[in-house]
């Protein structure tokens, strides 16, 4: 709303459009997934959700549980964000995926970094500064999508950037099987 | 310790060459010279972020404190030396390209690597307990060596780059003539023994500094 109130009558590149609304949805994103283990810490649950499972599968359910949240407010979020931008994309299946695949890549990557800022003291805003170039990969690469299925007809030109971020989402989430561990 | 002098005077005659040996590049002029220092810049950087992380999972495993003591300033070099493969980029830049800094996939991926490594040092400073900042960075250096390969490797050799590249993969050789090749390579093993040189500083450093801190808390 903010941005559209803010460039609202402009007209505006698709890459910017597309740009804009990735921030947005990282914002969005960051607000709810930084809550993930955190609230755990502070409501003293974490030790008993710790006793009663193991960290791997607390990991792929708060992973799983950001996912859908994200994907929510994804399915109410882009529709209005291209009402109000009268985006009409080329390629609404392939914008799908993107939007899908980029909120799975930011659930994945997001739950390890939140389950690190819960364990420290002074968080403020260290989740952002941790999620953020980390997650900048992903980002570029999905603006990158989102603005070639708003103008492009050309689906094979997508296909290396939707292989990179489920490839990138499995990455981050094999690692972080892994590590959580450790944290 | 001769070592040490060998090294300085190895360093020295690098130097040297690569202002009075090395041709002038075709296209570049003397500008081409950078790469001696360039390159092996960006390598160090890169070795550095991987022992960095090396040393991290080393931690995970052992607990072992010196680990991760070896893990953050290897990050704390790899830092150093990305910010010097920066400059050193921009300054070309300003010649090959007409400016300093114009967002080039390559300028792009390092300036990542840089905040990465920030942010790394921004989890160390914000967590007051040793352990439990060794464990946590540990975690986070390991995570964040992740987007390295493909912030390095994968974005410039995909996405459109005006950044030359050296070493033609497709026809396996080097587009370098043997001169420079020689004193480029020269500089590579020069500037690894460099990094080797100040991580060895530092650890003795950082250990003196642990020494007399728990001295001064018995």
């Amino acid at each position: 709303m903010a941005i559209s109130f803010a460039v609202g009558g402009m007209e505006l590149d698709p890459a910017l459009i597309a740009a804009l609304m990735w921030v947005m949805l990282f914002f969005t994103a960051m607000t709810g997934i930084a809550r993930a283990y955190v609230q755990e810490e502070e409501t003293g649950t974490a030790l008993a959700l710790r006793l009663a499972a193991d960290s791997a599968a607390i990991y792929i359910g708060k992973v799983l549980s950001s996912f859908v949240l994200l994907v929510g407010v994804a399915i109410v979020v882009v529709p209005l964000y291209l009402v109000l931008f009268s985006v009409a994309p080329a390629m609404p299946l392939a914008l799908a995926a993107t939007v899908v695949l980029g909120c799975l890549g930011i659930a994945v990557t997001g739950t390890t970094l939140s389950a690190i800022v819960a364990q420290v003291t002074a968080q403020g805003s260290l989740m952002t500064v941790l999620s953020f170039p980390v997650m900048l990969p992903l980002l570029w690469i999905a603006i990158s999508a989102t603005s070639t299925a708003f103008v492009g007809s050309n689906l094979v030109a997508l296909a290396p950037d939707l292989a990179f971020m489920f490839f990138y989402s499995g990455m981050t989430f094999v690692a972080s099987l892994v590590l959580v561990e450790y944290i | 310790m001769i070592w040490k002098y060998a090294m300085g005077l190895f360093m020295a005659a690098v130097i040297i060459a690569s202002f009075l040996l090395v041709p002038p590049t075709q296209g570049l002029g003397d500008m081409g010279r950078i790469i001696v220092y360039h390159v092996p810049t960006a390598w160090v950087a890169v070795l550095a972020y991987l022992m960095s992380m090396v040393h991290s999972v080393a931690f995970l495993r052992t607990g072992d404190m010196l680990r991760d003591r070896k893990a953050a300033i290897a990050a704390g070099l790899g830092t150093l030396f990305c910010v010097l493969a920066t400059v050193t980029g921009a300054i070309w830049a300003r010649g090959a390209w007409g400016m300093f800094w114009n967002w080039d996939p390559r300028q792009t991926s390092v300036f990542l690597l840089l905040m990465l490594y920030a942010a790394y040092f921004a989890l160390r400073a914000s967590v007051q307990d040793p352990d439990r900042r060794a464990k946590l960075a540990a975690v986070y250096a390991i995570f964040a060596f992740l987007t390295v390969p493909f912030l390095v490797f994968v974005v410039p050799r995909v996405y459109p780059t005006l950044h030359p590249n050296l070493i033609n993969v497709a026809e396996r050789r080097y587009e370098m003539d043997s001169i420079l090749r020689l004193v480029f390579l020269s500089s590579v093993v020069a500037f690894t023994g460099l990094y080797l040189w100040m991580f060895d500083l530092r650890l003795r450093a950082e250990n003196l500094i642990d020494q007399l801190e728990r001295e001064r808390g018995n």
